[in-house]
């Protein structure tokens, strides 16, 4: 039996990795999916197609109207019955949080484009460069320093965000420690882990974000 | 698959006590949360080093860790140091914690966003400190900060659903609630993506207003 509460967490620091190493990892998908889908999205809201603009505006919608934990109920519980396939756990939680994010990321990088010069795009196109290749050779690059602060801090928010995943029985860092819970009762050690295992996870990229914001707002 | 109408109908009366204890969560915990935050930026603007450490301390620590973990902390681990609280305190705690910090950003930005000229304009007609800050500094910095509250407001209300896993009647909990008691799976999440639509999605219609008025400028500088 442990004796205090450094000592439990030495203890059991190869389970709490395996559930760190989960958390990470939900995050870590998450986080991609988030990326490509919300480049997508803000390229697609900024290319000046009526029909598209209007359906990612719903999709937006529809993705601020309902809460992410409503989200991950309704593809974990719903999807097996609307498509007669399960979804394990972690892939649903993976495909919620990159859903998600990439409303999130997708709206800083409609708004770094947006916020471009309108000659950029006109000379990007009169020196012959196709439509997408603009995109690719001017204006994301243009775009990048803007969008670079709000899309990190939409990272932290998918970190944070990603600790749903216990709610819907993913054997994440939250519910290892839970576990070793039940056998000691040291909840204020674990939880006070778990705060920390967060803090630590989150806190430098917040940080990343807001010095990339002040070097690059001269 | 089968709809079955009427046991929907059957549950609205529990989902209506639902939507009411949503609201009364988060409206509890917002109005909480904005004490929190005028407290803080009053703390703030003593411009002492100490007080400007704890406040960004308390700030860091809500804003960089999840809601769960914060609300397990004081459902789960609180009573064994010896503080016993209920789902629904906990629930409240948790929020304003978390809401606190965000608010509190959100209002020193507000602050700071109100043009140094304006002070000095205050001062030079002879204004008082606390004068200065409920004529000149807090009319500006609350309207600058407006759409910036409602977006938290907005937040905290859709966040209020966490707080299921406390065992808080809310929306989220009523539907899991019956899913286990019924197993009626496909009405009760229609039920639940429904009243989420009608709830929240007005609200972020709103919200993309409010912003688009202020960014017109009404401000009147």
């Amino acid at each position: 039996m442990a004796t205090s509460g450094f000592e439990l967490l030495w203890q059991t620091a190869p389970q709490l990795a395996t559930g760190a190493g989960r958390t990470l990892a939900i995050s870590a998908c998450g986080i991609a999916l988030a990326t490509v889908l919300g480049l997508a999205y803000g390229i697609g809201r900024t290319l000046g197609i009526a029909w598209l603009d209007r359906s990612l505006r719903v999709y937006l919608a529809a993705w601020r109207a309902i809460p992410v934990l409503v989200w991950l109920y309704l593809f974990f519980f719903g999807l097996p019955m609307f498509l007669g396939l399960s979804v394990p756990a972690f892939a649903c939680v993976v495909c919620v949080l990159g859903l998600w994010g990439a409303s999130e990321v997708g709206e800083v990088v409609r708004g770094a484009l947006r916020s471009l010069p309108a000659g950029q795009r006109d000379a990007a196109l009169a020196i012959g460069l196709g439509r997408l290749q603009a995109y690719a050779w001017v204006l994301l690059p243009l775009a990048r320093k803007r969008m670079t602060p709000g899309v990190i801090n939409v990272y932290t928010r998918i970190i944070k965000t990603s600790s749903l995943a216990v709610l819907i029985g993913v054997v994440d860092v939250t519910k290892i420690a839970q576990q070793i819970i039940e056998r000691t009762y040291a909840s204020v050690t674990l939880y006070s882990f778990l705060f920390v295992f967060f803090f630590l996870a989150c806190y430098p990229l917040s940080v990343l974000s807001r010095r990339l914001e002040q070097r690059w707002s001269h | 698959m089968t709809f079955d109408l009427a046991f929907m109908l059957s549950t609205l009366p529990a989902f209506g006590r639902a939507v009411l204890t949503t609201f009364k969560v988060g409206l509890l915990a917002i109005g909480l949360s904005l004490l929190v935050a005028l407290m803080a930026n009053v703390l703030l603007s003593f411009k002492r080093r100490a007080l400007d450490m704890l406040v960004r301390a308390y700030v860091e620590l809500a804003r960089n860790t999840p809601l769960l973990i914060q609300l397990f902390f004081i459902y789960f681990a609180l009573p064994s140091v010896g503080v016993q609280v209920s789902g629904f305190t906990s629930a409240i705690v948790a929020m304003t914690f978390l809401g606190g910090a965000y608010l509190t950003e959100v209002l020193r930005a507000g602050i700071e966003a109100v043009p140094v000229q304006q002070l000095e304009a205050g001062r030079a007609i002879g204004l008082s400190g606390g004068q200065l800050l409920r004529y000149v500094i807090l009319p500006q910095a609350g309207l600058l900060s407006l759409p910036a509250v409602f977006a938290n407001v907005i937040f905290l209300l859709k966040e209020t659903t966490v707080v299921s896993a406390v065992a808080v009647p809310e929306l989220l909990y009523t539907t899991k609630n019956y899913i286990a008691l019924y197993y009626k799976t496909y009405e009760m999440l229609a039920v639940l993506t429904g009243l989420c639509l009608v709830l929240f999605l007005p609200l972020s219609l709103v919200l993309g207003l409010l912003e688009r008025r202020l960014q017109r400028g009404h401000l009147g500088f």
